[in-house]
């Protein structure tokens, strides 16, 4: 009974970690990549300055809006935020990942998405109704890449639980070819679902190209800092998910300080690798045109799908 | 007598369902006078058979079976009836829907004797229908079976046909016989080769009766064709986008709802009961993945690009059954493999599906007709914010998108849920080409989940939200509260399912211990009713109650803090880019929404466009630009209109052969009797 409330607590620990370091990851992105570009950039804290200086101010609302629109922001951070704290990151052995597991993970992040096109499409913008349409259109594309690359560890670990995915992860002793599909598949898909670039970038505001931020054009104070601050959880969650999934060495087995403690710092450097990947990636490349993306999440797709079979073919009965 | 002297109450509901609509049948002409208790009376008598057919199903389910022999029928041939568990499942579907529809119905239709239009068709046929549908369902003999399929089919006929001043209704109604009837030839062709092994008419007796591989395949082959065309699997549904949209919306709502529904329940009669599960091949289940994957994809993919309601909602029936076809293969690859449980899995995967489908799109269809009754139109580009007049038809048809989308903590998401964990268990099998089509049909399961998503996205955005783009759908009202209840009622069950599967999966558990003689309800709760553990809690668990807590309490608390009273939000108009006027036009519309896929899809779609633009004296100065674009069904020009075109030639040849004259014929009838001389000296 001891251990559970622990390890509940440790799970709620865990969700308020990934609140609170969600904006710090978008700072050391943002701050690479100003690195990169021989920039000194803003302060790593910036994006929590923003965040704030958004609470404080006063939300301005479209005279036709109606409660989808009100609603969107809390619908939207919720899902995100209960997504995040069903992913391992410090212990393995999480309560809440026998409430939802990684289906209902994706599933609870459709929902985010479902919520915020409905939100693009309340005011009657055309701006709002392209952002829904590209939104939908293309995250539909990378639902069976996303599915298909976890599934790839699902059958491996014989579970969808994220908890036991991970402690299937941690006792790979050789590297296993359909993993590495895999691996490829999730972060190409990670980069799409998170608007980044080659997909779309987050700092533009150009009609032609804009899909994430002509949804939300319409936001603004509080509302609009919520929307933010699920989009900074969202690219954690997947930082997360894929460090997990792949490469989850460190992650406490055991309850107690010092594993906790080497778990966290364990963490904390493969996210800061992680986010210097992204910034190079984004520094390196340009936004492909639009109609380009299918043929990008096909590839993931296909690369998915390869994995799956390589393991049917090569490691099913031999493990 | 015997029949009320019987001790079954399970059995006596289900009669006294029956008899209640076949009451509303007799009564509707009596009534002719008197509109509105005629309304009134085919309604709530329709209500009231739901009630019942949901009371009879559970106690079905809860193990009281019984059969009884109708004292109707040949002499020789009595009708038999009776109630297991697969029929009390099916009841309980047809009821949760024939309850609420009845409801609805009673202010559905006074707009119709409000126009003066007799309700004489609708009144006789809607209640028949309801009564076919029932009698399908406790069919314990083939030729109750098939006279109550009849009465199904061409009742719903005149349900299609009821708006038959159009010549397109006609049409589609026409179309609509056409494939019942080939459904029900090929039916009875199946019924036929299970007689053929038994020498029985009755279930009883065809069970037990000895079946080569040669004849199963064929009595499988002819129920899946049969049964697939009647539940519009992709490439024989395309009559079905055609009928169900210009039936009456309450019609449209049971024949969408439940009447696939009863073909799906007549396949799994016919191959898990009577065929019977021991007899399976491997290959019958890769056949029917592939065919749920492509219905699952097609239809929605062909959805995704109507602009007609209610039309749009027909082809989503075709990728829901799609995906109970996904399910129902699975079940029986694990079956004919060996693996009992997990077929008992996917079965109740695919059944859980199918009891969803029958309250969200049952539900969905009647928020169209409320939008249909409000604005009197069916096209989504004539919408828009209708949100802000009919706010409880908008939430209601909120609930019914995202369970049909398959998100949490709705009921459709159960059920996709339950396939994906059935089809994961891949690796339990041998055979390498099923152990590669399955992930394929699971990765076309989200594919179609996730484009349903965006369907719906565009569904509720253009005819809820926004502007009105026209004067109806500005001055849209509310529709009743006999609708609004006819409509909270699936809702109340969407949620229902989504939030407490470990309660209703025990329930249906009898199905499959009737048909494959496993039980999952010992490993489907994990000794927990919170948890939802297919197979074993350390494989995969979902406790819903627990998600939606934590959905309501954290949005809950972030709500009240966004919104506080000291935390005003202030209203403006929409800032427009500095141009004075923004008019309705200028949203995006339900083409521009689906755009991106009609270009990425463009090889299943082959979109037909026009553009015409009239000018101003001067080529440079565009007066006006028109833009059309039509989407075709494939499968209306690649396999109705060829069979269609060779039927004519045929046809045609023969007539010409009718006009030769009297030698001619001599001479035929000679060559038939050398024929047949030779034949029998054999």
């Amino acid at each position: 009974m001891k251990q559970t409330l622990t390890l509940w607590l440790l799970n709620l620990l865990q969700a308020s970690l990934m609140l609170l370091v969600a904006p710090l990851l978008a700072g050391i992105v943002r701050k690479f990549k100003a690195r990169l570009q021989n920039r000194r950039g803003a302060s790593l804290l910036q994006p929590y300055q923003d965040l704030r200086k958004l609470f404080s101010k006063e939300s301005l609302f479209a005279d036709n809006s109606s409660w989808i629109f009100r609603t969107a922001p809390v619908v939207i951070f919720t899902a995100t935020l209960l997504a995040a704290s069903i992913v391992p990151i410090i212990v393995v052995d999480l309560p809440s990942a026998m409430i939802a597991d990684v289906i209902a993970m994706t599933a609870l992040l459709a929902l985010a998405r479902f919520w915020i096109a409905l939100a693009a499409m309340d005011i009657g913008t055309a701006f709002g109704g392209m952002g829904a349409s590209r939104e939908m259109t293309f995250s539909a594309l990378a639902e069976p890449a996303m599915l298909m690359g976890v599934f790839v560890m699902s059958l491996g670990a014989h579970s969808t639980n994220l908890s036991t995915m991970v402690h299937f992860a941690l006792n790979l002793h050789h590297l296993h070819p359909s993993v590495a599909f895999a691996l490829a598949a999730l972060l190409m898909v990670s980069v799409a679902e998170n608007g980044r670039i080659p997909i779309d970038n987050p700092t533009t505001h150009l009609e032609l190209t804009m899909i994430h931020e002509a949804m939300i054009l319409e936001y603004s104070g509080r509302h609009l800092a919520l929307i933010e601050w699920a989009a900074q959880i969202k690219l954690l969650l997947f930082a997360s998910l894929i460090i997990s999934l792949f490469a989850p060495w460190g992650i406490a087995e055991t309850i107690g300080l010092l594993p906790i403690l080497i778990a966290l710092g364990c963490w904390f450097a493969k996210i800061i690798l992680l986010a210097a990947a992204v910034a190079m990636l984004e520094s390196a490349l340009a936004k492909i045109r639009l109609f380009e993306v299918p043929n990008y999440l096909f590839t993931a797709f296909v690369l998915a799908f390869l994995g799956m079979l390589v393991h049917y073919i090569l490691e099913v009965g031999v493990q | 007598m015997h029949l009320l002297a019987s001790t079954s109450c399970s059995l006596q509901l289900a009669l006294a369902a029956m008899f209640s609509v076949l009451l509303a049948a007799l009564l509707s002409p009596c009534l002719g006078k008197r509109s509105d208790l005629q309304r009134l009376a085919i309604s709530l008598l329709i209500a009231l058979s739901g009630a019942l057919a949901i009371a009879a199903g559970i106690s079905g389910l809860l193990g009281d079976t019984a059969a009884a022999t109708l004292p109707i029928g040949l002499p020789w041939l009595p009708m038999h009836i009776h109630i297991d568990a697969l029929a009390a499942f099916f009841m309980l579907t047809i009821g949760v829907l024939l309850m609420p529809v009845g409801i609805y119905s009673v202010g559905y239709m006074k707009s119709f004797t409000a126009n003066g239009q007799s309700l004489a068709q609708l009144g006789i046929f809607l209640p028949l229908f309801a009564l076919g549908m029932e009698g399908v369902v406790m069919a314990d003999d083939a030729y109750a079976f098939m006279v109550f399929w009849e009465l199904m089919s061409v009742s719903s006929y005149f349900l299609v046909t009821w708006e038959h001043a159009h010549e397109q209704n006609r049409r589609a109604g026409f179309l609509y016989l056409l494939m019942a009837h080939l459904a029900g030839l090929l039916i009875l062709g199946s019924f036929a080769v299970l007689y053929a092994a038994s020498g029985s008419f009755t279930f009883a007796g065809m069970r037990g009766g000895e079946l080569s591989a040669g004849m199963a395949t064929a009595a499988f082959l002819l129920a899946a064709f049969g049964f697939g065309m009647k539940a519009g699997v992709v490439p024989l549904h395309a009559w079905l986008p055609e009928a169900h949209p210009v039936a009456p919306s309450n019609a449209s709502a049971l024949m969408s709802g439940i009447m696939l529904k009863v073909a799906i329940f007549g396949f799994i009669r016919v191959t898990w009961d009577l065929v019977g599960s021991d007899a399976f091949i491997w290959w019958w289940g890769g056949l029917l993945l592939a065919a749920g994957s492509s219905s699952a994809l097609g239809g929605v993919l062909m959805a995704l690009q109507q602009h007609d309601l209610k039309r749009l909602l027909a082809y989503h029936s075709v990728e829901n059954i799609g995906i109970i076809l996904i399910g129902l293969g699975l079940a029986m690859i694990f079956a004919a493999a060996g693996h009992p449980l997990i077929a008992a899995l996917g079965l109740i995967a695919a059944l859980y599906h199918t009891i969803n489908h029958a309250l969200f799109k049952g539900l969905l269809f009647m928020g169209a007709g409320a939008v249909l009754h409000a604005t009197g139109s069916r096209d989504m580009e004539s919408m828009g914010g209708l949100i802000r007049h009919m706010p409880i038809t908008a939430a209601l048809f909120l609930v019914a998108s995202i369970s049909i989308a398959a998100l949490p903590p709705f009921n459709g998401f159960v059920s996709e849920w339950l396939t994906f964990q059935t089809a994961l268990l891949t690796p339990e099998l041998d055979n390498t080409l099923l152990a590669a089509l399955i992930p394929f049909s699971a990765s076309m399961l989200a594919l179609a989940g996730a484009l349903a998503a965006a369907c719906f996205v565009k569904v509720f955005g253009i005819v809820f939200q926004g502007n009105a783009r026209s004067k109806a759908a500005e001055q849209a009202h509310e529709v009743d509260r006999w609708m609004q209840i006819g409509m909270a009622i699936p809702a109340l069950f969407c949620l229902l399912l989504g939030v407490l599967p470990t309660l209703f999966i025990p329930l249906i558990d009898s199905v499959p211990q009737l048909l494959i003689h496993h039980s999952l309800a010992a490993s489907v709760q994990a000794g927990h009713w919170l948890w939802l553990t297919p197979i074993s809690a350390e494989r995969a668990a979902y406790a819903a109650p627990l998600l939606i807590t934590g959905l309501l309490l954290v949005g809950g608390l972030l709500y009240w803090r966004l919104h506080r009273r000291n935390n005003r939000i202030l209203r403006g108009s929409v800032w427009s880019c500095g141009h004075p006027h923004l008019n309705p036009r200028m949203q995006y519309t339900a083409t521009s929404f689906s755009q991106p896929l009609r270009r990425i899809f463009s090889g299943i779609y082959q979109p037909d466009k026009h553009l015409g633009n009239a000018y101003e004296d001067h080529p440079l100065i565009v007066r006006k630009i028109a833009y059309a674009v039509h989407v075709k069904d494939l499968a209306f020009d690649k396999l109705y209109r060829p069979i269609g075109t060779a039927t004519h030639h045929l046809a045609d040849r023969i007539a010409r052969e009718h006009g030769r004259g009297m030698h001619a014929y001599l001479a035929y009838i000679f060559i038939s009797i050398i024929a047949l001389l030779i034949w029998i000296a054999r």
